[in-house]
């Protein structure tokens, strides 16, 4: 089996394994779910309107909180060398930890997405943009909250740092993603903010990997 | 050791460089203040557009410190010369400055004109996030005891903010259009009147100077704590043999 | 114990590692500067000092894993210079403190994906739970494994994936007297194969090895 499968097994079975990983993140993003009808009111049509943004703002949150888990753990007990002394360069640890992220966080998300943007008013003619959108997201925040767990191995608070580096880096998907919703809503194809938001999931990853990669052998010391 | 390659000839070339940059900014800032209070009134503003003077330089400002930081960030990562470091991490707290500035000018000059004091429109958006791409550098080459690991980590994100730069400004844009067709600064953006762009221009180069000014005085003064640390760790080595 | 060392390590050239010159520094701090050591085939090496002294920083300067301030790390093969980086990849096994085992994980599933990652096989992840009598314990959790046991499945990538440079790190401290005489042989065996050792020791090694002192200046 090739070094890549390999790994890539590994980190999903891992990923599964400490305490359901998919699982986790999906209750999260439903408790926001549920939290902002609770804060603003439960009037469906009010709730549409900010529908996109929170999934949104959602399905960054809910990445954001597993991030810190791609790379730390293998900092402290060792892994990291480990996985220095194979055959795949680093640039292909980070692809393929940030590929297994989004195998087993991003894509159950996007799923998620579907009760969740009913639930807050979303037309469902709107539904398949939602969790197409979402997924392709899901895949630019992978490959950027791998390049910002890469950049922080080591560090004291971890979780909340990454999250201060990789924000600003966040808001295009966003941006083209709820973009494309609202185009849709208005009748407008939603085909420029789509190819936009693809676009920027590929920068994503190009830069991604590389600068994760940078960052994997900046923290060997 | 974790020292400056060239740091001798840094220091010689602008020892006699500071000094006098800091009375050209203080000279320009004079100047382009009075002048930006002689300058008449706009017509649909009143006072209140002599904010432009403080808030666009600082903008631009802002702007061009943080490509200064990426690239003595790629320097850093191409070269590893310290000095690289030293030059980007000086540069945080004056773009972070200037950014900051640009940010509560924006949010003054929009008040008495839209009746809020924050308005998300696509100029001020793209500030904000500048500011918070000067954070996450700051927090990133603080967030390690060792400091060259810092530094290494803290280089890449610089570059990478960078590159991301034109990016999220034209994302942020495309945003507004979407959103807000009016924006802060149509009125004074488009058509500047010439009379307003000599004082403009001479606040610019009163910023620029006194960025200058600061950094060059920031990455000197990094360099005589780097030598002063070292001086002092090998005291404490010759001390532990002898 | 007879393990078919030398048929697996047929086609791994014999490798020359030369260290020149070598300074570390970790933080702040110089851990040794000046270090001139060459280690031929067959040939180990113990390396002494007190905690913190470098031994483990000089184990992962070998490996590639922390760039050293001054001089170089040289490896050759057959007398032709070898790339650091495909040394790392392909010629060396650094062990050290931490094993890399996920608790929760199998024995079994833990080994094969070492062995894996360094390039062995199913066949070779046999020879090594036999030779280190790890048989019984590969469908254990790695939580229910004892430190020792633990340490000989850390180990068994050497046999199961072999390659001609062991970097270990302490590789006998949690054995017990019959282990540490068993897996000297099998360290005595990789010599006689031609591959090289270093070993950062706080006891001394159950084969017989060259000692170099690390801590101070040279």
């Amino acid at each position: 089996m090739s070094a890549a499968l390999l790994l890539l097994r590994r980190e999903m079975a891992l990923s599964w394994n400490g305490g359901g990983g998919p699982l986790l993140a999906c209750g999260f993003l439903l408790s926001l779910a549920v939290i902002v009808p609770l804060g603003a009111g439960p009037r469906l049509d009010q709730l549409a309107n900010l529908a996109p943004g929170l999934v949104w703002l959602a399905l960054s949150l809910a990445s954001l909180l597993t991030l810190e888990r791609l790379f730390e753990r293998d900092f402290e007990d060792g892994t990291l060398d480990l996985l220095a002394l194979g055959r795949l360069p680093d640039e292909g640890v980070v692809a393929l930890k940030a590929l297994a992220h989004w195998l087993t966080l991003g894509l159950p998300l996007a799923a998620m997405t579907l009760p969740v943007g009913i639930s807050l008013g979303l037309a469902p003619s709107q539904l398949p943009l939602l969790a197409l959108t979402a997924a392709i997201g899901a895949l630019a925040f992978s490959a950027t909250g791998a390049l910002g767990a890469a950049l922080a191995i080591g560090a004291r608070k971890g979780g909340l740092l990454i999250a201060v580096i990789v924000l600003p880096l966040f808001l295009p998907p966003v941006i083209f993603g709820a973009g494309a919703l609202v185009a849709q809503a208005e009748g407008r194809s939603p085909a420029p903010a789509l190819a936009l938001l693809f676009a920027c999931a590929l920068v994503a990853v190009v830069i991604g990997v590389l600068a994760g990669a940078a960052g994997l052998r900046g923290s060997r010391t | 050791m974790f020292g400056l390659a060239n740091p001798d000839r840094f220091m010689r070339v602008t020892r006699p460089l500071v000094g006098p940059l800091w009375v050209i900014a203080a000279v320009l800032l004079a100047v382009g203040t009075v002048w930006a209070f002689r300058v008449p009134e706009d017509a649909l503003q009143g006072d209140t557009v002599r904010i432009l003077f403080i808030h666009v330089p600082a903008a631009s400002l802002g702007l061009a410190v943080y490509a200064s930081l990426g690239l003595s960030c790629l320097f850093y990562l191409i070269f590893r010369h310290s000095l690289a470091d030293a030059a980007a991490r000086a540069a945080v707290l004056p773009g972070a400055a200037f950014t900051g500035l640009a940010l509560i000018t924006g949010a003054l000059w929009g008040q008495p004109m839209w009746g809020t004091w924050w308005v998300w429109d696509a100029r001020l958006t793209s500030m904000l996030v500048l500011f918070l791409l000067y954070i996450a550098y700051a927090v990133l080459r603080g967030a390690f005891d060792d400091e060259g690991r810092g530094a290494r980590a803290a280089s890449v994100l610089g570059l990478v903010g960078l590159i991301n730069l034109p990016i999220v400004k034209f994302s942020v844009d495309w945003w507004n259009t979407l959103h807000q067709p009016a924006s802060l600064l149509r009125a004074g953006g488009t058509s500047l009147d010439p009379a307003y762009l000599w004082p403009l221009l001479t606040m610019m180069a009163a910023y620029l100077a006194l960025f200058l000014a600061v950094w060059l005085t920031a990455i000197r003064t990094e360099v005589v704590r780097r030598r002063v640390l070292a001086l002092k760790s090998r005291r404490a080595r010759e001390g532990a043999h002898g | 114990m007879d393990i078919e060392s030398g048929s697996q390590n047929a086609g791994a050239g014999m490798i020359r590692l030369t260290l020149d010159g070598l300074a570390v520094r970790r933080g702040e701090r110089r851990l040794f500067d000046g270090l001139n050591l060459t280690v031929s085939p067959g040939e180990a090496v113990a390396l002494t000092g007190a905690n913190g002294a470098g031994k483990s920083s000089l184990l992962r300067a070998i490996a590639g894993l922390l760039t050293p301030e001054a001089g170089v790390v040289r490896f050759e093969q057959d007398g032709e210079g070898l790339d650091p980086e495909v040394a790392r990849t392909r010629h060396l096994h650094l062990i050290g403190h931490q094993d890399g085992f996920r608790s929760g994980r199998t024995a079994r599933e833990e080994l094969a994906f070492q062995v894996g990652w360094c390039g062995g096989g199913p066949d070779g992840i046999d020879v090594a739970v036999r030779a280190l009598g790890l048989e019984g314990l590969m469908d254990l959790e790695v939580r229910r494994l004892s430190a020792g046991q633990r340490r000989r499945l850390a180990l068994a990538r050497l046999l199961a994936a072999p390659r001609p440079v062991w970097l270990l790190d302490e590789p006998l401290s949690p054995l017990d007297a019959r282990w540490r005489a068993e897996v000297g042989r099998l360290m005595q065996a990789h010599l006689t194969d031609g591959g090289i050792l270093l070993a950062a020791v706080h006891d001394p090694l159950p084969i017989p090895a060259r000692t170099c002192e690390i801590g101070g200046t040279a």
